[in-house]
């Protein structure tokens, strides 16, 4: 009898986006953000806590990386680095 | 918070800056590439060659798998077990401040295990496993952590010396291939400066005490130093793992090397302490590096084997903690049972 697996994510700031820092085994969802709590921010290194059960979680296959990816590899147009900006404009 | 007033420790900022360098390096690595732009047939070998991280879903091979699994797991271990010999001396910490710090550093070491026993999980094991193979021998930790805590300086020479000695150990592995291992060892090390700096503190306020005092944190130093020395594993010439963890960037430095720069940081560390190290052979070399007495490596292996002093001992409170603790990991579980029942 394991308890299930959660995947943490910590908001370290205002303003900043949930990151994933880790995992724990937690009964519950309560249990898992008092857990993660008790883990992962000891130090105040965060102001909001997620956790997912780690089965919830869909990912892409690493197997797949480069057909997955591909779509976007050759289109370096969506970059504003692709552009000749004539001698003189400014603010662009 | 707590008005630590001892002098800086010399070569401690330098270490500090290489766990930051391999954290910036971590978020630093660009957009998307991994270095092994263009479908390489060796991914793994190609990711390794390029100093990029293996992720866990990623192919491995099966040897480098199961190699990070026993060096993670055992890792985790030490961490657990080390609680042991500190936590020993809560109850009797000599002030409520040296209490705090004492179970807030305890408490850290919790977290350090929990950390790689996740890390380890994402190699495919379950960390129930990890913990059944550590309690019936199968899996080892640390030796240094079977040795026993006589005096409250020994908690001092635990932080100043083991704490020591494993950030020389870790901060390295912050650059290790295995990407959730590394990230857990930036985590650590980032917290263990915190560890040695509050040991050294407690010696440096015992040298600084009666002669009772100094005396008590000079034994301390006496009995820990070995065995922190032999926390770097054997000599380079009879290590196994050594090649095959150095080649796939698992390690990064022999454990000759690392117990050198341990030996180099630490002697001028004593000598602002008032306090000798316990061997009288300790000499500067005209290349900067101490010369020094190897500990003895056919006590560490006699240690590692299980006839330590502490070895029984520390299993069996682990076992005892374990099974006096079925009745609330069961009494969560069937909570959770029925409040899955009732909101459903
Ligand atoms: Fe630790
Ligand atoms: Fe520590």
């Amino acid at each position: 009898m394991s308890w299930p697996l959660w995947e943490v994510f910590v908001r370290p700031r205002r303003g900043l986006n949930h990151q994933h820092v880790g995992s724990l085994h937690a009964a519950d969802a309560e249990q898992a953000l008092r857990n993660a709590r008790d883990l992962y921010t000891r130090r105040e290194e965060g102001v909001s806590i997620w956790v997912v059960p780690a089965t919830a979680i869909s990912a892409s296959s690493p197997e797949e990386r480069d057909a997955f990816f591909a779509p976007a590899a050759d289109k370096i147009y969506r970059h504003p680095t692709f552009y000749e900006v004539p001698e003189g404009a400014e603010h662009i | 918070m707590y008005g630590n007033d001892i002098p800086e420790q010399p070569g401690h900022a330098r270490l500090l800056d290489e766990v930051a360098a391999a954290e910036r390096d971590l978020t630093g690595r660009g957009l998307g590439g991994d270095g092994t732009e263009g479908g390489a047939d060796d991914y793994f070998g190609a990711v390794i060659a390029a100093d990029g991280k293996i992720e866990p879903r990623d192919e491995m091979p099966e040897a480098y798998r199961k190699s990070l699994i026993r060096q993670i797991a055992q890792h985790a271990h030490s961490e657990i077990i080390g609680m042991q010999p500190e936590g020993n001396w809560i109850s009797r910490a000599p002030s409520l401040k040296r209490k705090a710090i004492l179970l807030a550093k305890v408490q850290d070491e919790a977290g350090h295990g929990l950390y790689l026993y996740a890390a380890a999980e994402t190699l495919g094991v379950d960390r129930a496993d990890l913990y059944e193979m550590l309690l019936d021998g199968r899996q080892k930790y640390s030796s240094i952590f079977n040795y026993p805590t006589l005096t409250w300086a020994d908690v001092g020479a635990i932080g100043w010396l083991v704490d020591g000695a494993a950030i020389v150990n870790q901060v390295p592995l912050c650059r290790c291939s295995y990407g959730p291992y590394a990230r857990a060892m930036i985590r650590v090390c980032k917290e263990e400066s915190f560890h040695q700096r509050q040991g050294y503190e407690i010696l440096h306020v015992l040298a600084n005490g009666s002669p009772e005092q100094k005396a008590m944190a000079q034994d301390a130093i006496d009995r820990w130093w070995y065995p922190s020395l032999a926390m770097f594993g054997p000599p380079d010439t009879d290590s196994t793992h050594s090649a095959q963890s150095m080649a796939w960037k698992i390690k990064r430095f022999s454990n000759d090397e690392l117990r050198q720069k341990f030996v180099d940081m630490t002697v001028q560390q004593a000598e602002v302490l008032g306090l000798s190290l316990p061997d009288p052979d300790l000499r500067l070399g005209e290349d900067g590096h101490w010369a020094y007495t190897q500990p003895d490596y056919d006590e560490l292996f006699t240690v590692i084997k299980g006839d330590g002093p502490c070895n029984r001992q520390r299993i069996e409170h682990r076992r005892a903690a374990w099974e006096d603790g079925a009745w609330v990991r069961e009494a969560a579980t069937a909570y959770a049972k029925k409040r899955e029942g009732a909101t459903v």
